[in-house]
């Protein structure tokens, strides 16, 4: 056995460091459970969706009776518009910009035609769609338009229509088989196109296409027909906040598919899961104290020996090595048991998800394992550190 | 390092006394290697104290110490170690032992850092100073005068230019003083080194280049 090590572990108190242990254990398991957890669940509340970053809303206004009788616009002024982006909790607004020229449809899978319909296309700026640009994108006289289309039509299709007529079931992978020939008229203009389906969106109630082409075929087949945008497209700071809900009820403005309700739900998870891991972090880093307790004792118990080590030739790291791999080990092995006691719990609340959620396919580990390894390299480095600092006091004889 | 000098060094402790018959304290004094040199003094004289200042373990002193023509206030962690390492040895005079350790253990905690005598080697001192059955007894089972010889064994096992014994016989028989004598002697003269022993009274035999009162 290494004769320093033999000499050095002397006075370890084994009750100490399993305490420690076990506290380190605790707080350890709740900060990488919970953060293990929002990575996991938070896909659910943001849907993999890819469309509105998270805290997107659709905001258009409340269409009551007396505005579909009298013809009122539903449109925002720009006043209106300007006032929005005024306040505080907007961060940023975007225009819908819905086409004014008369649009057809026809949808066919896999070379055979599956329906054919007028088609209402809208756009909206291309900072809120969450999508590689190269994907989004549209040049002035390509035939080809990327479209996104909201999943209902595809619900419809499936249980509605195709199921009837025997026809082929749509899903996200069969997705990119699916083609539109589009025919758009108007200014005394008719153009065909093809469109390409690359998402089938949960949030949006639009025919998106890309800015680009809606500003290219405005111009192009209806260069007069400026409206009001009927919808806006908005991120918001704090979607639970009661500010944006009462602002909204004053100017009749509504949020379309509840999405407020989601964006709240997703607040306060968030909120919740960051409440945890302060819990949890305030676990590890009471444990850190009694680790850095301990080895003070320890060290204080063993400064004599120490001060002779320095004094026959040893060097402050040689000799604050052995505490410094102790604490490393310990670390170590706290953190290994906080994997597996992490890796078993969430196979359970993963069987619970998939129960209310076939569709989900859940993410990995690799959150928490990145996380687990990036706090043991910071508690350790603080650890050597101190522990140094410690065996630096014996030497300058302040001990 | 060839040469150890004392240039008008006092510790802080005594610096505001008087004492004009010390002949180091406040003098410019030179221990060369290859020589050998008695510093006697009465107790509270600061024997102690001088060692600690030439090992960099204490440096609460006015005045200057210089290591060749190096001033050992500039050493840094890096030179102190080497310094102890490689450079002077010293027989500590409450020996500094560990009595959770074997006898030989003591020796070879030593010993594995230097690399410096074989486990045949430190055999034999065992054997020299008459505590070769010793060599598996725990440090806090022994007499204080098998702890000093032990003390001594492990003194010898790293390579020096000065060996400092810090009253070295103090537990001693005659008989054991003269071994421990004459190992110290011969290990000295192997590597070229310079002895400095300090002695309260009864001390070692040798040859003494000089002889210093504290």
């Amino acid at each position: 056995m290494n004769l320093v090590w033999k000499l050095l572990r002397h006075h370890i108190s084994v009750s100490n460091f399993v305490g420690f242990s076990l506290a380190n254990l605790v707080g350890m398991c709740i900060v990488l459970l919970s953060f293990q957890f929002y990575k996991d669940v938070m896909p659910l509340f943001t849907g993999d969706d890819a469309l509105l970053k998270t805290n997107g809303i659709v905001v258009s206004k409340r269409v009551g009776m007396g505005s579909t009788l009298s013809g009122r616009t539903n449109g925002f002024t720009a006043s209106e518009v300007d006032d929005l982006r005024a306040r505080p909790f907007a961060r940023r607004v975007g225009l819908f910009t819905p086409a004014n020229y008369m649009a057809e449809a026809r949808m066919s899978f896999n070379g055979a035609e599956i329906l054919g319909t007028e088609l209402f296309f809208e756009s909206i700026p291309d900072e809120f769609v969450d999508m590689d640009r190269k994907t989004w994108r549209y040049a002035p006289g390509e035939a080809e338009v990327p479209i996104i289309l909201p999943r209902s039509y595809i619900t419809m299709y499936n249980f509605g229509f195709a199921q009837g007529r025997a026809l082929p079931r749509l899903s996200d992978g069969l997705m990119g088989m699916v083609t539109l020939d589009i025919t758009l008229r108007g200014n005394g203009h008719q153009g065909r196109f093809k469109g390409r389906v690359v998402k089938f969106s949960n949030r949006m109630t639009a025919i998106l296409v890309p800015q680009a082409f809606m500003d290219w075929s405005n111009a192009h087949f209806a260069p007069d027909g400026d409206r009001e945008p009927t919808r806006l497209v908005m991120e918001i700071e704090n979607p639970g906040s009661e500010t944006v809900v009462k602002y909204f009820d004053k100017h009749g403005y509504e949020v379309e598919n509840n999405q407020l309700e989601t964006e709240k739900h997703t607040y306060f998870l968030k909120t919740t899961v960051g409440v945890v891991m302060v819990v949890g972090g305030i676990i590890s880093v009471l444990s850190f104290y009694i680790l850095m307790l301990s080895i003070y004792l320890l060290v204080q118990k063993n400064a004599t020996k120490l001060q002779n080590l320095l004094l026959i030739g040893y060097s402050p790291a040689r000799v604050a090595r052995p505490y410094q791999v102790l604490t490393i080990v310990l670390n170590g092995a706290v953190l290994m048991v906080a994997w597996c006691v992490l890796f078993f719990l969430r196979l359970d609340y993963m069987e619970f998800i998939e129960t209310f959620f076939p569709d989900w396919r859940g993410g990995t580990m690799m959150p928490s394992i990145l996380l687990g390894a990036v706090l043991l390299i910071a508690v350790s480095i603080c650890n050597i550190w101190v522990i140094r600092q410690k065996i630096m006091k014996i030497w300058k004889n302040k001990e | 390092m060839n040469i150890i000098r004392l240039a008008s060094v006092v510790p802080h402790a005594l610096s505001i006394q008087h004492d004009a018959a010390s002949e180091v304290w406040r003098q410019d004094v030179c221990f060369e290697k290859g020589k050998t040199y008695l510093i006697e003094a009465g107790s509270g004289k600061g024997k102690t104290t001088l060692c600690s200042y030439i090992l960099g373990f204490r440096n609460d002193y006015k005045g200057r110490i210089l290591f060749d023509k190096e001033e050992v206030c500039h050493y840094g962690v890096k030179r102190w170690i080497e310094v102890r390492r490689s450079h002077v040895s010293m027989l500590f005079q409450e020996l500094r032992l560990f009595p959770e350790l074997t006898a030989l253990e003591n020796v070879q905690i030593k010993n594995n850092l230097t690399a410096f005598k074989t486990e045949a080697q430190i055999a034999v001192f065992f054997d020299r100073l008459g505590i070769g059955d010793k060599k598996d007894a725990k440090i806090s089972r022994m007499s204080c005068g098998q702890q000093q010889r032990v003390a001594m064994i492990r003194a010898l096992v790293q390579p020096f230019d000065f060996i400092v014994v810090d009253e070295p016989i103090s537990h001693l028989d005659d008989d054991n003083a003269v071994q421990m004598n004459r190992m110290l002697m011969e290990e000295a003269r192997k590597q070229g080194a310079g002895i400095i022993v300090t002695s309260v009274g009864k001390h070692v035999d040798m040859n003494y280049d000089k002889i210093f009162k504290l």
